[in-house]
């Protein structure tokens, strides 16, 4: 392209038919501009200094006076016209151009690495928070208490006799020397004596932890888990207030519809005392009853082992395994994936159960 | 405890179709769990009938054995074979290849015809074999799964049986009985006897239950029987170990002679095998009626029975045949020759009754539960007896049971009774308890009906008085477990039924949410993983080993540490003072299962053991310790931390296309070590560490601002790493979360944010090697004044245009005033000042 159009005689300013072909001219290359580098070669031949439209123009100063105006008129709409295409047909390239540029930048999203690690909670101690949630809700308040226990809290202030049978159930790891009378906390009961030693009546405590049996693992049976425990004691505490309590825990837990049922049983440290069974509609295999934990009302010895009266408060006290829950709550089908530490059980579960 | 149906519906209207799991669906109503069914048709189906063997050919065969082929009569003579079916010969009578020789010509044998289904799945077929078509098999107790007996065929003249020809073996046998297997919670030992279940099996459905107990006919008084003293001049808790003692003699039995199959069957179903006849009498009573009983053999008896403590290492040769060395808190039962039985446990075997046994002493007594109980753990002798002594057994029933097993003996083994009989003993007190009007009802939540609540004490066997307060309750003396108003509370409760319990709940007064502890706990867990590390759980038993590497930092030293008299194991015998052992395991079985980039972390207890170790005493239940007892109870807890630990190992995230993962290292571990105190607002300051489990050149020492060291940062130590099979470079770091816990500040106060402009001056100082770049930093901070907004380090440099032994730290200062805009000289004053405090301390230079 040069600037001039070859051979391109200048028009006359005040031939309208000659400069409205040279306008046409103009758009017709303005509007054949496929690129923007095109386009702008065609802006300088159609409007550039030597271009036909400007040396017309330029001739308007030697028209007769009475000439200009009418030339200028004439001169002015039809450079306006070529302005005009030439900025809608910029816009059009630079629009093309610019789509073509992120057309080119697009990249396969599917591709993606994962830059950062995710993390994960183990689902055991994400459970433990919720159900602690739960009662913290409710204005109960949870208790802790030492692994390595004396054996007082485990078992006598817990009205086990020193002779019983129940207390061989128990399967105790017991601590050396023997005559030091400590062991590994069989269950989360002995916080619930140290709760009501610390504390002042009325008390609502949950009493979530770690406890330890000598069982050896395998899919059902672990040396080392996870229970809560619930201690109420106020005046005129009954049964029903057991129920209550644990009818509302396990539908917060479980959904408006969970039930759960109530049967006889035996511990040292409750009486009456009842085993727990929860329906769970959505259980593998159909629904089902399936047993829960142990309650109970506290035995009047437990709460004279805490200096507390039995003739003026009445207590109940409640406990289930957190590893029990999950297993039956998220299908958790053995034991060892819970324990053993594979980080696939973990991330699966991420920060939710 | 296993309840055969048959046994269940003498004393209890049992429906005539109920199966085991029907009764067991009663029964855990009034809190027996539901353990098992045991049931033989389960793996046993008929055709099975008696047959007789009309001839009996021998067969030698090439393999060296001898066959017989048999022609065996099962339907009675001139009658039709009603049985059809492939194998089963219209003739009634049915070719058998046998390969047992322990019978012969015109023995009653148990025949299972083609079609029959035997344990293991065994179907009976007509089978081509040894050359003749043998339509069936002549079975021993072991192919019916009732024995292991298989020396031979059962042949039924042996247990003393001559039915017909065609008769159903397995009605004959009791093998279409069944039984439900229940768990019996460890207060109720009046349930492990039918007499007891069937009781409650009354309770659950409402029916009618007949005492078996009432049954019996026992004289009321006894006199004139063999002698026998209560000598106990160590009761324990001041009860003696022997309150009633039983003795009959019945003369002349036959002890060889068969126990009757209807014994034998429920027996068996309810888990004891048949031994002598004799003995399968004293257990038959033992299961109905719950009273253990022992027969002696009467002539190998020698003077008085006396029932004493042992002497301290005194011997005795039990019916097991071990001889056992006794304790001074042993009860024994005694004659002149010395211990013949542990008192409840076991019998001896010089007095056991034989085949040659004739005349038989029969021994219903009474023991204190404790006593029993201690004898059972310190000589491992768990038996049928003690379980049931442990629990408490009726002390009324003790006649009645001694009075079943002599009428058994007279009709079941050929003996005569004596008339004179030994009952001496004195009754245990009988208690009352005062149930108060509405206590039931208050504690239970449900309105009860004075008929309720008497109907249900009655039901149990208890005498009721009313009087103006409430009753007064005499329980039954098989109800040992009843003792306070809170036992009878439950028996009223049960047995008007749980699910008639109400819900109410009740409201806690305001509460105060989670502790500022268990809030700071939460954060740090959530903060760890939210890192992107994944949070596991490991045991906590380690070895000492583990525990002297991790737990203490020097080399050599000895970590004290919690050891466990029973553990699971000799490895893990001791209680972890660090989590890093237990990590490492887990860590190593990701890694093992194909999971080479980890960032793990546990968080936890640890146990130290303090110089307080336990107490050498415990106190009494039912009664608060006085203070100075509770608190050496608290003190001689040991203190048990809660700690973090997290281990890297492998790279920082999975490689992927377009990502280059970065291999974690020891400033990772220092970073997650500072990101614990960062989340709970703790200065953490690290410094040069050393500890033997960890990099001597690559770990970072972690304490508070007062000096007090909390934790380890870093790469773990090569030669450890190796040793364990963990990759070379894998990082850790512990941290004691309760140290933090307790330095984090209870409010932080607010800065001023200052908008003037910022001030930023770069410096570069050389500096011996060995000087850590933080105490130059700190050094810089200090010099510079308040006018230092902060500090970084950019740059370490080291090698060409340094000396050697040298190296240069280039830091950034950002200068800012609270109250003005800085003018250029105000910073480089500041940043003077500061390099001449790092100069005066390390002898640094400027570049």
């Amino acid at each position: 392209m040069t600037e001039t159009l070859p051979g391109a005689a200048i028009p006359n300013p005040t031939d309208e038919a000659a400069i409205n072909a040279a306008v046409d001219q103009a758009i017709t290359a303005i509007d054949g501009a496929a690129t923007l580098d095109e386009l702008k070669a065609v802006r300088l031949a159609h409007t550039g200094e030597k271009s036909p439209l400007s040396l017309a123009n330029r001739e308007i100063g030697r028209l007769p006076k009475d000439q200009k105006a009418l030339a200028g008129k004439l001169m002015g709409a039809s450079r306006g016209r070529v302005n005009k295409a030439l900025a809608e047909r910029n816009a059009i390239l630079e629009a093309e151009n610019d789509a073509r540029i992120l057309l080119e930048e697009t990249v396969d999203v599917t591709a993606a690495p994962r830059r950062r690690r995710a993390g994960a909670r183990h689902p055991l101690s994400t459970l433990q928070d919720r159900v602690a949630d739960i009662f913290v809700g409710m204005g109960w308040e949870i208790a802790e208490g030492p692994e390595v226990e004396s054996e007082w809290f485990n078992f006598d202030a817990l009205n086990f006799k020193p002779d019983h049978p129940a207390r061989e159930m128990q399967d105790t790891f017991f601590v050396e020397p023997p005559e030091a009378h400590l062991l590994m906390r069989t269950h989360t009961s002995p916080v619930q004596v140290r709760s009501m030693l610390e504390r002042e009546v009325p008390i609502y405590v949950l009493c979530p932890g770690k406890v330890f049996r000598t069982d050896e693992l395998d899919a059902t049976h672990t040396p080392v888990f996870h229970q809560f425990e619930g201690l109420a004691i106020d005046k005129d505490l009954s049964m029903a207030d057991l129920r209550g309590t644990l009818e509302h825990f396990a539908r917060q837990m479980f959904g408006e519809e969970a039930q759960i049922r109530l049967r006889p049983n035996y511990f040292p440290f409750t009486e009456p005392s009842a085993e727990l069974d929860i329906f769970h509609p959505g259980a593998k295999g159909g629904p089902a009853w399936i047993e829960w934990g142990g309650c109970g009302m506290v035995n009047p010895n437990v709460l004279r082992a805490a200096g507390i009266d039995p003739d003026v408060y009445s207590g109940f006290a409640f406990g289930m395994g957190i590893e029990r829950t999950l297993m039956f709550r998220n299908e958790v089908g053995d034991m060892r994936d819970m324990i053993e530490g594979d980080v696939r059980f973990s991330e699966h579960f991420g920060m939710e159960i | 405890m296993r309840i055969p149906l048959s046994w269940l519906r003498e004393f209890a209207a049992v429906p005539a179709e109920a199966t085991a799991e029907d009764v067991m669906a009663e029964l855990v109503k009034v809190g027996f769990e539901e353990e098992a069914v045991h049931r033989p048709t389960d793996t046993l189906r008929g055709p099975i009938v008696v047959g007789q063997v009309l001839s009996l050919v021998k067969e030698p065969q090439t393999n060296g054995k001898t066959i017989n082929w048999c022609q065996v009569r099962v339907v009675p003579e001139g009658q039709e074979q009603k049985l059809t079916g492939k194998g089963i010969d219209p003739s009634g009578v049915q070719g058998i290849i046998c390969g047992a020789h322990n019978f012969v010509e015109g023995d009653k044998v148990v025949v299972t015809l083609p079609g029959a289904v035997l344990p293991g799945d065994f179907h009976i077929s007509a089978r081509k074999t040894y050359g003749h078509l043998s339509a069936g098999m002549i079975a021993s107790v072991r192919e019916l799964g009732i024995g292991e007996d298989h020396d031979g065929i059962l042949v039924l003249s042996r247990i003393g049986l001559d039915p017909e020809v065609g008769t159903d073996a397995m009605e004959l046998l009791g093998l279409y009985d069944e039984a439900a297997e229940i768990n019996v919670t460890p207060d109720r030992g009046y349930a492990f006897s039918i007499r007891g279940v069937a009781r409650e099996y009354a309770h659950a459905t409402g029916t009618s239950f007949t005492d078996p107990a009432s049954k019996v006919q026992a004289p009321a008084e006894l006199s004139g029987g063999y002698g026998v003293k209560l000598n106990d001049d160590a009761p324990i808790y001041g009860k003696p170990g022997c309150d009633r003692f039983v003795a009959r003699t019945v003369r002349g039995v036959d002890a060889t002679k068969p126990t009757p199959p209807w014994m034998v069957s429920r027996l068996r179903l309810a888990g004891i095998r048949s031994i002598s006849l004799p003995v399968d009498i004293s257990n038959y009573v033992m299961l109905e009626l719950g009273q253990p009983t022992h027969c002696y053999d009467l002539d190998t008896l020698s003077g008085d029975i006396v029932v004493r403590r042992a002497a301290a290492g005194e011997k005795i040769t039990t019916l097991d045949g071990k001889e056992r060395t006794l304790d001074a808190e042993d009860l024994l039962i005694t004659d002149d020759s010395g211990a013949i039985g542990i008192a409840g446990v076991m019998g001896g075997a010089a007095t056991e009754v034989g085949d040659s046994t004739s005349n038989i002493l029969v021994e219903a007594a009474h023991f204190d539960e404790v006593s029993i109980g201690r004898s059972r753990r310190r000589h491992k002798l768990p038996s049928e007896a003690s379980k049931r002594f442990e629990r408490g057994v009726d002390w009324q029933v003790a006649g009645v049971a001694a009075q079943r097993v002599v009428d058994l003996l007279v009709e079941l083994a050929g003996g005569t009774a004596d008339d004179a009989g030994t009952d001496v003993g004195t009754a245990p007190e009988t208690i009352t308890i005062e149930l108060p009007a509405g206590f039931a009802a208050a504690r239970i939540g449900i309105d009860f009906t004075e008929e309720q609540i008497v109907t249900s004490l009655e039901d149990l066997g208890a005498v009721v008085v009313k009087h103006d307060g409430g009753w007064t309750v005499t329980p039954p003396s098989w109800r040992n477990d009843l003792e306070t108003k809170e036992d009878l509370t439950e028996e009223i409760a049960r047995l008007v039924g749980y699910d008639k319990i109400p819900a109410t709940l009740p409201v806690a007064p305001p509460g105060r949410g989670l502790t500022r502890i268990q809030q700071q706990r939460r954060r740090l867990i959530q903060a760890l993983a939210d890192a992107g590390l994944t949070e596991v759980l490991s045991y906590p038993f380690v070895s000492k080993a583990a525990n002297d590497t991790f737990g203490v930092a020097e080399q050599g030293a000895e970590r004290s540490a919690v050891k466990l008299a029973n553990p699971i194991s000799e490895e893990h015998g001791y209680l972890r003072t660090s989590i890093l052992p237990g990590l490492i395991e887990v860590a190593k079985r990701n890694h093992s299962r194909g999971f080479r980039d980890l960032a793990l972390f546990e968080s936890g207890l640890v146990f130290l053991p303090g110089e307080n170790m336990g107490t050498p005493s415990i106190p009494p239940l039912g009664a608060k310790p006085a203070d100075e007892v509770l608190d050496a109870l608290f003190d001689g807890v040991p203190a048990q931390p809660f700690h973090v630990a997290a281990i890297l190992t492998g790279h920082d995230s999975p490689a992927a296309a377009g990502h280059t993962p970065r291999a974690w290292d020891w400033a990772d571990a220092l970073d997650v070590a500072r990101l614990t105190g960062d989340i709970l607002g703790v200065d953490l300051v690290a410094s040069q560490g050393s500890h033997q489990a960890f990099h001597p050149g690559r770990t970072a020492q972690l304490a508070l601002r007062t000096g007090e060291v909390v934790g380890y940062a870093g790469e773990l130590h090569p030669k450890l790493l190796a040793a364990s099979d963990m990759p070379a470079r894998t990082v850790a770091l512990e941290i004691d979360a309760d140290a933090l816990f307790e330095a984090a500040p209870d409010v932080i106060v607010a800065r001023h944010i200052s908008t003037f402009p910022v001030a930023t001056q770069d410096v570069a100082l050389v500096v011996p090697a060995e000087v850590p770049a933080d105490d130059v930093r700190a050094a810089l901070r200090e010099g510079a004044g308040e006018l230092l907004e902060d500090v970084a380090l950019f740059d370490v440099y080291a090698g060409k245009g340094i000396e050697e032994g040298k190296k240069s730290l280039a830091f950034g200062l950002r200068f800012r005033a609270a109250d003005r805009t800085l003018t250029a000289d105000e910073a480089s004053a500041a940043r003077e000042s500061a390099v001449a405090l790092a100069a005066e301390r390390f002898g640094a230079v400027q570049r």
